[in-house]
């Protein structure tokens, strides 16, 4: 491929990836009021937060009635991925001064796939930047939506949005337990709802699932097995 | 928590959140390539993923309740293996739990 098919490519893929992440700000929106948050609280999450794992699991721990360090603990674990993307990304896209913190917000899962999924370094900036600013601008917007709609709506029981908020975090989990040499995963997924739900009537809200973590650092600091775990 | 604490609890959690971000464009890339560093936190991401779908799914405040929605799980695994869209997945858990409680289901 030459340079600017490749650059046009990543921009196509940016775009569908934008369009079908950005779509889910619905269901995110919609669930952050039904677990107890205004809107405003809502946008600001998508906003500020912008990285959905760190998203659901918050509004997750609030709607559970936990306290405010361990919806504040919970959300900063899973926000540790994009910590990890970080070193990846950087080099690529090699950005400086205001850049630099602009680049930090937008490194989520989706930049991060799209980014470098690219060989050609222009291909690479331009996948990072469509995808980081596409997903940014559409999940804010569909975030919007989806939190004036669940506002409308009245007791989200009614409507099974508990039942959705179970579901999105089954859907965030699935990629990373289905597919070849993910079996450590799965084990530590078994562990970790054995512990939340043996602790759930022990200790306060939100801390099993906070407990839960520790199976995996024991399991990944234990286990010998090389397979990578996406 | 109250709407000031929960506030409050969001700015510092978004707070930390664009920290890791920020830190892994700043710190130097060898900090971060032993293995087991990435491997651990894959799995931790599985493990409070997993925790949040039990949660969500059996229990209310500290008690563990079956209810309509295990159910709607069970028909969001179904979608899932079958490849569906995650807002489509979403919505037949929604629409199962719905429907199961308007015929009477706690």
């Amino acid at each position: 491929m030459t340079q600017d098919a490749e650059g046009r490519a990543a921009i196509r893929q940016a775009v569908s990836v934008s369009l079908a992440t950005g779509l889910y700000g619905v269901s995110f929106g919609a669930l952050a009021v039904a677990a107890g948050l205004t809107v405003p609280q809502a946008m600001a999450l998508s906003l500020l937060m912008f990285s959905g794992g760190s998203q659901f699991a918050f509004i997750g721990v609030v709607g559970a009635g936990g306290l405010a360090g361990a919806a504040i603990a919970t959300a900063g674990l899973l926000g540790v991925r994009n910590g990890l993307y970080g070193p990846q990304v950087a080099p690529l896209i090699d950005a400086r001064g205001w850049r630099r913190p602009l680049a930090a917000q937008l490194t989520i899962d989706e930049s991060t796939a799209v980014a470098t999924a690219h060989k050609a370094p222009h291909a690479a900036q331009l996948g990072f930047w469509w995808t980081g600013v596409g997903v940014f601008a559409l999940w804010n917007l569909f975030t919007l939506v989806g939190a004036v709609a669940g506002d409308r709506m009245g007791d989200p029981a009614r409507y099974g949005l508990d039942a959705a908020a179970a579901a999105a975090f089954l859907g965030l989990v699935w990629p990373r337990i289905t597919g070849p040499g993910s079996r450590l995963a799965q084990t530590v997924a078994a562990g970790a709802v054995v512990v939340a739900l043996a602790l759930t009537p022990l200790v306060p809200a939100g801390i099993p699932v906070l407990l839960a973590a520790v199976v995996a650092i024991v399991a990944g600091l234990v286990a010998r097995q090389r397979e990578p775990v996406a | 928590m109250s709407t000031v604490a929960t506030w409050i609890a969001l700015v510092v959690a978004s707070a930390v959140v664009f920290a890791l971000k920020l830190a892994g464009h700043l710190v130097p890339k060898h900090w971060l390539a032993e293995p087991r560093v990435a491997r651990t936190a894959a799995l931790v991401t599985v493990a409070l993923l997993s925790a949040l779908v039990a949660v969500q799914t059996a229990t209310r405040g500290n008690e563990l309740v079956l209810d309509a929605r295990l159910p709607a799980l069970v028909v969001a695994a179904i979608a899932l293996a079958l490849r569906a869209p995650f807002i489509v997945v979403v919505l037949l858990a929604a629409v199962t739990a719905a429907v199961l409680r308007a015929l009477g289901m706690p």
